[in-house]
């Protein structure tokens, strides 16, 4: 009766939403490359776009933001790797709710072709960015694109909602209540209290999300005036009736949207301890500081969003407490990297390419942490506010950091899922580039912020400014995201000829200690720690998490 | 999936039922919790039926703390909502907010409501009690289905029935002249969240609907219990929101 | 691909503008020490990275001394707290006192895609706008409502004119959507939201021009929405500000 399609099996799901990542991620680049050529030469015409116009520029940045925040970032860490391994990593035989399970993958696909169908309608894709401010995004007339498809864009992120909110409650559940025997907090591995903290997250925020996509839904179409103001006259017709309020769209969104940054960055956190404690083979300096760093993190979290609001309009004193929170976080994040470089101090790092991708991640999360608690200073922030130095700092420590992860997890669990090892040359090859035009990407943004230039800019020039002296800035940026672009390409053909020809793989390659990786007939009851290396006496010098505990430990 | 993934040895999964004990029972009244099957020392789906039950339990309870959040982002917004205004042509600070005087109704449609949560209360708690259980569990008919029966047909009875005075409630005011289209912000939030806790309510009485059938249908008795419990909390947790919900509509205009 | 010199303008150019503002000699400061702070950071963890992906194991030598991460940790943290404390001062200075009483008030108004200046002319009050008499092609972009009498010597400008060294008390509004007023050289930024009014106050200290920017994504022509902040001297500033109302009431009086 089991259909390939409409399977319930959580790793297949898994994979499902790997795939799906992988259809959002190619898009995403694609709009991403797209952006970067006219924005060094404005008047090339592309295939299919022909000469761009302004519009076009911000659809492209809004879908842009859109498919990687939401589809890939959101999708690929967590829910995709999450389906994948969790129930094995705790010893559960499945998801708690495995039609639950799978109803969610299929509303999240459903929620990524009504988003891709914005493309298509009359005017295309919405121009408002993927934060979406009112009026600009509640009033239709306010710019092409801001008709149906902001509509199919209000609706998708409402089914996306739907969606992450059944999967984190299967998750939840999962962790809770279908761990094996023995299987205690301290037994987790890194990687499942990070899952369990974004499920929380997930859980306290889409529903939030939720309810203000319902509420400028409302807006839009029955007349009502939560987000636009008394008088409000766009396009030369008043559509203002009540006293609305736009910064009320503006702290909803962002309550969702901070912790959203969290989600997409928290299960890195936990899958590169797990990935450094195995290549070091060294047990992680203080598992419960770091479990707790990543609570901590989790919770913080929930109370920085204003930190994106500084110079929106909002009282200076709670700019002031927004700061304080903000400029809290970085101890926990300080915590979790200083913990991080102390497990690598053990040298003889076994540089596997899962390994190497994990470093990576450590690497973009430290460049992009550091550059946050700059922003998080209001006086510094309301010059750098919506820069290029905001750009460079999210796509370092969310987007490189997250994508290097969801690297790291593909190379590392690949022999798990296909029986089959990647390449490791092509894995190497493919990491260095990628490394090397990541930062020269991102890194050189950091001098455009500086220099002033906003976002959502299309063109360098303008009335009252240029900034011809960035041209040959912003010509590297766009060479070096070509190369970075064209580095995929090395992987997608790793991925699908190591699928098919790839090496046959031994039952546990990486000498891994946690319960994915546990043979059927392992044992019911867990009694160890998830991370048990440096064992002097022990020849293989790693107990995995399914032996029997000795008895005199 | 792929061929070309090879399959997992955990994917071939044994069909278990999960059920090594007695269903759970009614020592307490609510239907128990806690640890009384030796969790510890059993693999996962062998820790007796009460796994089961607080499995979906644990599932109902996060949705509807997900959901909480959902109605936390409305009233925020109703406070947030009803602070703002802008200043006059004289430089008045001015509000379009005018207080809405909900109509009466809502308060026999509140006393229903409560009620109707008794009444599910009931109907959770016949299918608990351990002689009947037992019996139900050996075989020897199903006394507790035939007692949770009635209670159940009431509840649903009384939720159609809060329903049908919601919808009177905005008749009323719809003939007063409170559109949801009409500019006054209070009664946005009056037909918002009367409505969306009225879709919850519907969703509940499928639910119960549901429930209804599958205690004829289910031929396990904790799968039966699962269906009514789940149910109930989702029942009693709408109750709970609407008399917050109530209590914002009327005393906080 | 360039040259070494081109790149090395390029660098020159991509540090902060030309600083023009009274409060932006501190806030440059901050931002100088901040990146110099965290880049010697960056660097520190790296070198860090590389060592111990070169090091060989040697089990004597793996944990690294208590005493030495405390010391790191706190050092770290007693940074933020440094940066925290900084930062707000100068966020207090600029943003929790107004302006001075004699400061001179000009409104801002955003709208897509235009910028427009208002000064309040003789008497210092702003009039009335409605904006159903908004009317750009009929010279009455903003609404100014005739019935007012306030509104009779008002100014509306495109070009954001300040005399040096007086303070400025801007009033910031938006007709549409929300903007975000950017005067990169003023080291000053400040969203326009529609319905609120929100002021931002600075002192430009070094004539010059500069551009205003919008840094708030408003639309198709979000790019276009730029104008001129020229600072001139007091007395170029009079002349300036008594031509402007010539022409207004040249334009009044037919």
């Amino acid at each position: 009766m089991r259909s390939r399609i409409f399977t319930t099996h959580h790793r297949t799901l898994g994979i499902f939403y790997l795939f799906l990542a992988l259809a959002a991620v190619t898009v995403g680049t694609l709009l991403s490359l797209v952006m970067r050529l006219h924005r060094v030469w404005p008047d090339l015409s592309l295939p299919f776009f022909g000469a761009m116009k302004p519009e076009d520029y911000l659809a492209l940045v809004t879908m842009h933001g859109t498919l990687m925040v939401f589809f890939v970032l959101t999708i690929a860490p967590q829910i995709a790797f999450a389906n994948l391994v969790l129930p094995e990593q705790i010893g559960a035989r499945g998801m708690a709710f495995p039609r639950l399970n799978a109803a969610a993958f299929w509303l999240t696909a459903l929620a990524l072709l009504v988003l891709l169908a914005a493309f298509f309608v009359p005017h295309g894709a919405p121009i408002s960015g993927w934060t979406s401010y009112p009026p600009l995004s509640a009033v239709p007339s306010a710019g092409p694109g801001q008709g149906a498809g902001m509509d199919l864009w209000l609706a998708s992120i409402g089914i996306f909602c739907l969606a992450s909110w059944l999967s984190a409650v299967t998750m939840l559940t999962t962790i809770l209540g279908e761990r094996r025997a023995g299987m205690t907090w301290s037994r987790l591995p890194m990687t499942v209290w990070a899952w369990l903290i974004t499920s929380i997250l997930t859980l306290l925020v889409f529903t939030v999300l939720l309810a203000a996509v319902l509420l400028l839904f409302s807006d839009r179409h029955f007349g009502s005036s939560f987000f636009v103001p008394m008088g409000d006259l766009v396009n030369g017709r008043i559509v203002g009736r009540g006293d609305g309020s736009p910064l009320l769209w503006l702290h909803l969104f962002w309550f969702f949207g901070h912790p959203e940054v969290y989600i997409a960055i928290l299960p890195g956190m936990g899958l590169a301890t797990s990935l450094f404690a195995n290549f070091a083979r060294r047990r992680p300096i203080g598992y419960r500081l770091m479990a707790a760093m990543l609570v901590a993190i989790g919770l913080l979290g929930l109370v920085v969003w204003g930190h994106h609001m500084f110079v929106s309009g909002m009282n200076p004193y709670a700019g002031t407490a927004f700061a304080l929170t903000t400029m809290a976080i970085a101890v926990p994040s300080t915590i979790e990297v200083l913990c991080w470089l102390a497990i690598l101090w053990g040298g003889s790092l076994l540089l596997r390419t899962p390994m190497l991708f994990a470093l990576g991640f450590l690497s973009f999360f430290i460049a992009g942490g550091l550059t946050g608690p700059i922003l998080a200073q209001p006086a510094l922030d309301a010059y750098l506010h919506n820069t290029f130095f905001v750009v460079a700092h999210f796509h370092l420590v969310m987007a490189m950091a997250g994508v290097f992860s969801i690297f790291a997890g593909i190379y590392y669990w690949f022999p798990l899922i296909t029986g089959r090892m990647m390449n490791e040359t092509l894995g190497k090859l493919h990491f260095w580039i990628t490394l090397i035009a990541a930062y020269g990407t991102f890194l050189p943004m950091h001098l455009s912020g500086l220099a002033g230039e906003p976002r959502h800019y299309e063109r360098l020039s303008g009335p009252a400014t240029s900034f011809p002296a960035l041209l040959p800035v912003e010509r590297g940026i766009t060479h070096s995201a070509l190369l970075l672009a064209a580095a995929q390409l090395i992987f997608l053909w790793n991925l699908f000829a190591s699928a098919r020809r790839g090496r046959i793989a031994e039952p546990n390659p990486w000498e891994a200690t946690t319960l994915e990786w546990a043979p059927e007939s392992g044992r019911s009851r867990v009694e160890r720690g998830p991370y048990e290396y440096e064992i002097p006496a022990n020849e293989t010098n790693f107990n995995p998490q399914w032996e029997r505990a000795a008895k005199e430990e | 999936m792929p061929a070309t993934f090879t399959r997992h040895p955990v994917e071939i999964e044994r069909k278990d039922t999960g059920i090594g004990g007695k269903p759970p029972l009614d020592r307490r009244p609510t239907g128990g919790g806690g640890d009384g099957d030796n969790w510890e020392n059993r693999p996962p789906g062998r820790r007796g039926p009460r796994e089961l039950l607080s499995r979906y339990r644990l599932g109902v309870l996060f949705a509807l703390a997900g959901d909480l959040m959902f109605f936390v982002a409305l009233v925020s917004a109703f406070f947030v909502r009803q602070s703002a205004g802008h200043f006059d042509a004289r430089e008045n600070y001015v509000s379009d907010w005018h207080p809405l005087a909900v109509p009466p109704i809502l308060w026999i449609n509140t006393a229903i409501l409560i009620l109707s949560s008794l009444t599910m209360e009931m109907a959770r708690r016949q299918l608990f009690h351990e002689i009947d259980v037992m019996d139900e569990w050996l075989g020897l008919g199903r006394p507790a289905v035939k007692r949770a029966t009635p209670w159940l047909v009431a509840t649903v009875i009384l939720g159609v029935l809060f329903l049908a005075g919601q919808w009177i409630a905005w008749e009323q005011l719809v003939q007063q002249g409170f559109r949801y289209t009409s500019p006054d912000p209070s009664s946005h939030f009056f037909y918002l969240i009367t409505g969306v806790h009225g879709a919850h309510l519907l969703l509940g009485i499928v639910a119960l609907a549901t429930a209804l059938g599958a205690l004829f249908i289910l031929r396990r008795v904790e799968m039966r219990q699962i269906v009514v419990d789940c149910t109930a909390w989702y029942w009693h947790t709408m109750g709970l929101f609407w008399i917050f919900l109530f209590g914002l509509l009327v005393f906080f205009q | 691909m360039h040259t070494p010199q081109m790149l090395l303008e390029a660098l020159r150019v991509a540090w902060m503008p030309p600083n023009g503002a009274l409060h932006g000699i501190a806030l440059d400061r901050l931002m100088r020490w901040n990146l110099i702070a965290l880049c010697i950071c960056f660097l520190a963890a790296h070198v860090w990275l590389i060592a111990a992906i070169l090091r060989r194991r040697s089990f004597n030598q793996t944990t690294i001394p208590a005493a030495f991460r405390w010391i790191i940790l706190t050092s770290l943290c007693a940074m933020y707290i440094w940066m925290a404390i900084t930062a707000q001062r100068l966020w207090a200075e600029s943003r929790f006192v107004g302006p001075e009483p004699e400061a001179m008030q000009v409104e801002v108004v955003g709208q897509q895609f235009q910028w427009y200046f208002r000064y309040p002319g003789e008497d210092a009050a702003f009039g009335a706008t409605r904006p159903e008499l908004v009317n750009a092609p009929g010279g009455n972009p903003l609404g100014l409502d005739a019935r007012d009498p306030r509104s009779a010597d008002d100014i509306v400008s495109s070009v954001l004119v300040l005399p040096v060294d007086r303070e400025v008390d801007l009033r910031l509004r938006s007709l549409d959507v929300i903007h975000g007023l950017f005067i990169p050289g003023m080291r000053l930024k400040e969203n326009a939201v529609p319905g609120l009014v929100l002021h931002v106050h600075f002192t430009p200290s070094v004539p010059g021009a500069y551009p205003i920017l919008c840094s708030q994504v408003c639309g198709s022509g979000h790019a276009r929405m730029q104008a001129m902040l020229s600072v001139v001297s007091p007395a170029e500033f009079d002349t300036w500000l008594a031509a402007r109302q010539r022409a207004r009431a040249e334009k009044a009086a037919p």
